[in-house]
């Protein structure tokens, strides 16, 4: 079945893990803004997505389909709450720079 | 009784010490000269037994106060002992102090701390009392202690006068060398005798005769190294030559208590303690003669010093350390009796003499310089005769070859008799310093009663100003002198004494007339009476004494011949050739240096130990504590751990992409590390 167009597990596998990699990539490399971050940790959690389906698809098994329904609920979720974050830090001060983000440091 | 007599100071300290501020300076006042007059009347009560019966009869009460220390062969109890030495302590300790108390009522009545001060006088009482009925030497230390406390606190009663508390100190510390000879000698006296009661460790020395110590590879006579140990501890005590800087500076102190403490009893205490252990130094002939001549050098150093003193409290401050060094003599040469009989008289004239230069300091205002005084016998008449009365009794004033004669006059002469009688050089030696010592003591009272009484008044000259003034001026340093300074002189304004402070001093007066007269039988001249009194409360040897009674007319007329000289050579040089001690002086600058900066011996101290001690002191403080252990170590390892962290806590960048990336190295090590060891799976 997935093998159709010629297109096998290993494709999937390889799209998933490249989309992975930008996103971490994206997270690290990533100087300017937060927002990008927020993106690129939906890249990755889409990246885990296309391998729950793939997988679910290769096993006959629903249940990876149904986590990928799930995954997408929580990064829904983790989205719309990372964002009213952003908000909330951009009205406290005044940027959402990556390179003015750095309170945390001892 | 004899509880009563210890332990009303006690009480009547604590009362003045814990409730002063609660009952009041008045009542404290009341409250402790009270306690302290029962407790010298209950003295005499105990006392007059011993002079109408003898010792015998009287005998030795031992009154068990308090169970101590009972651990192994070590039994120490506190026990009151009273037998004829203490007998006689008590008497004086008691009344003097008594007198004193009263005094200072007069004395003391401007200073806004008089409740402190009598706790302090009636503590250093009881600490006295507690020294003299002493029946071990643990108990003694006890007292000695005490005593070397009170004189502490009392000479620096003026607490806000730095050179008070800097005598105080200096007092405290020169005591504590001798303090460590004598705590030394205990211990050596209990290793030895096994024993630190006092019966015990003198029934235990008949058995040490030719006994040693061993000591780095030297042999030493043990009783003789028992007994120098424990004379280290009189010497602190009484001032002797060596340790006697700390008395000239404790006239700091407020007058009453250079009279107490400083002349009548506590710098008798080294005295006693060897009168009291006279069964002890009889076993080591060595010691008795380095008793003997540390007495004269005393003797005669503080005689030649007193000479030249300018201060009125000092010139009589090195008189008594002087008239220590001749009781020391006398129990150098083994006649304890005579040693305790000056000790008796010296306390009477002593503290007359102070009470009375005290009411002097009272009548012009705080003034102790002599040169700014004179001419006021006419002023304060009663202070002017006591105080002669007190001269003549200190100058041995008497008649050569008849018991007629002021207290000083039978006392000392029979030490100076002793001390030749004593023969060989040692004899001679001390037979000529104490003379010659005679001769500067008349000099320098005289001197004393004809620059404050007789003459001009000097108050407006100005101070000789060609030696360089290093008497102790009392300035009025708080409220106790808000009279008199308002206009007119010192002198035009000084006043009799009231008489609170009088009637002391005539009952001290009685005394040095008297005292002397009436005890010498018992102490002296007698050799079965003094036996008889004593009856084994301090060694007597008969022969001794009857040596003392055989010498030459001429040796025990010496005092009275070298008296006369002083008297006149005072006479000549401040009544009637006025200039001729300037003269003298700038004749031999070089001697009245030496004198009056008293032999250099402060500041041959201040060379060898007090200036090496703060060079000590300073090095441990900045090299030692400062440099090692402050910053090498304790701070320095908080250095290091905080360069560590410093370098650390750079890793905290606070960019979240770096926490990231950190994480993602580290999920990747641990998958590398599963899939190549297969650790987690596997």
């Amino acid at each position: 079945m997935l093998d159709a167009a010629g297109i096998g597990l290993g494709h999937y596998l390889t799209v998933a893990a490249i989309l992975f990699t930008l996103g971490v990539f994206g997270i690290f490399l990533n100087r300017k803004n937060i927002i990008i971050i927020l993106m690129s940790v939906e890249l990755i959690l889409l990246a885990v997505n296309i391998n729950f389906v793939a997988f679910s698809a290769q096993l006959n098994d629903l249940a990876g389909q149904v986590f990928a329904l799930l995954i997408l609920t929580v990064a829904a979720a983790e989205a719309a709450i990372g964002l009213a974050i952003l908000v909330i830090f951009y009205r406290n001060r005044g940027t959402i720079a990556v390179e003015d983000v750095n309170q945390l440091k001892g | 009784m004899i509880q009563a007599i210890v332990f009303f100071p006690l009480i009547g300290a604590l009362v003045a010490g814990l409730l002063g501020r609660v009952i009041g300076h008045r009542t404290s006042e009341y409250v402790t000269t009270g306690l302290l007059i029962v407790s010298a009347l209950l003295a005499w009560a105990v006392f007059l037994p011993y002079v109408f019966n003898g010792g015998e009869a009287a005998g030795v009460t031992k009154v068990h106060v308090l169970d101590w220390v009972h651990s192994g062969p070590l039994t120490l109890d506190w026990i009151l002992r009273v037998d004829t030495l203490t007998a006689v302590m008590l008497v004086v300790v008691t009344t003097v102090s008594s007198l004193v108390h009263v005094y200072s009522i007069g004395y003391m009545a401007d200073d806004p701390h008089r409740a402190r001060f009598f706790a302090y006088l009636s503590l250093f009482t009881f600490a006295m009392l507690m020294l003299v009925t002493a029946d071990n030497f643990l108990q003694m230390f006890f007292g000695w202690e005490g005593v070397g406390l009170a004189s502490y606190l009392l000479i620096g009663f003026w607490y806000t006068r730095p050179s008070a508390n800097a005598a105080a100190i200096k007092a405290f510390v020169v005591n504590r060398v001798g303090d460590f000879g004598f705590a030394l000698g205990i211990f050596a006296a209990f290793m030895v005798l096994g024993h630190l009661g006092f019966d015990d460790a003198f029934a235990a020395v008949s058995g040490q005769a030719g006994k040693t110590m061993h000591f780095l590879s030297w042999n030493f006579d043990a009783m003789t190294v028992v007994c120098l140990l424990l004379f280290m501890g009189a010497m602190g005590k009484s001032a002797q030559f060596l340790l006697h800087t700390w008395l000239p500076d404790a006239m700091e102190g407020p007058t009453p208590v250079s009279a107490l403490i400083h002349a009548a009893t506590m710098v008798t205490a080294g005295v006693f303690m060897v009168a009291r252990l006279s069964p002890m130094f009889e076993a080591s002939p060595f010691a008795m003669s380095v008793v003997f001549v540390i007495g004269a050098i005393t003797a005669f150093f503080a005689a030649t010093v007193g000479l030249v003193q300018n201060d009125i409290k000092r010139v009589i401050a090195y008189s008594t350390c002087s008239q220590l060094g001749y009781m020391f003599v006398a129990l150098g040469a083994g006649v304890y009796s005579v040693g305790i009989f000056h000790l008796f008289t010296h306390a009477f004239f002593k503290a007359l003499l102070f009470l009375g230069a005290g009411s002097v300091i009272h009548a012009m205002h705080h003034e102790q310089d002599m040169r700014n005084m004179g001419g006021l016998a006419k002023k304060i008449p009663a202070t002017y005769w006591l105080m002669v009365v007190g001269t003549l009794a200190l100058t041995g004033v008497g008649i050569p070859g008849t018991p007629i004669g002021f207290a000083g006059f039978l006392s000392k002469d029979a030490i100076i008799e002793t001390a030749y009688s004593v023969g060989g050089n040692l004899g001679t030696f001390g037979f000529w310093s104490l003379t010659i010592a005679a001769c500067f003591t008349s000099f320098y009272s005289w001197r004393l009663i004809h620059l404050t009484f007789h003459g001009e008044p000097r108050h407006d000259a100005p101070a000789i100003a060609d030696v360089h003034d290093q008497s102790s001026h009392a300035e009025p340093d708080d409220a106790h002198d808000d009279h008199g300074h308002a206009h007119g002189s010192a002198y035009d304004n000084a006043h009799e004494s009231p008489p609170v402070m009088l009637v002391p001093l005539y009952i001290l007066g009685a005394g040095a007339v008297l005292s002397g007269m009436v005890f010498t039988g018992f102490f002296f001249a007698n050799p079965e009476l003094v036996e008889h009194f004593f009856h084994g409360a301090v060694a007597v040897v008969v022969e001794r004494y009857e040596a003392a009674h055989g010498v030459p007319f001429l040796v025990s007329s010496a005092a009275t011949i070298a008296m006369l000289i002083g008297f006149g050579v005072a006479w000549y040089m401040y009544m009637v050739d006025k200039a001729a001690p300037r003269r003298l002086a700038q004749a031999n600058p070089g001697l009245y240096q030496f004198l009056l900066n008293k032999w250099y011996f402060d500041e041959l101290y201040d060379l060898i130990f007090v200036r090496p001690a703060f060079w000590i002191g300073n090095a441990l403080w900045k090299g030692f504590d400062d440099w090692l252990v402050d910053q090498t170590i304790v701070e320095g390892l908080g250095h290091r751990v905080k360069d560590v962290t410093n370098r650390v806590v750079r890793l905290q960048s606070g960019y979240l992409y770096t926490y990231a990336f950190v994480m993602l190295i580290g999920v990747a090590l641990l998958l590398t590390w599963a899939i190549v060891a297969g650790g987690l799976l596997g």
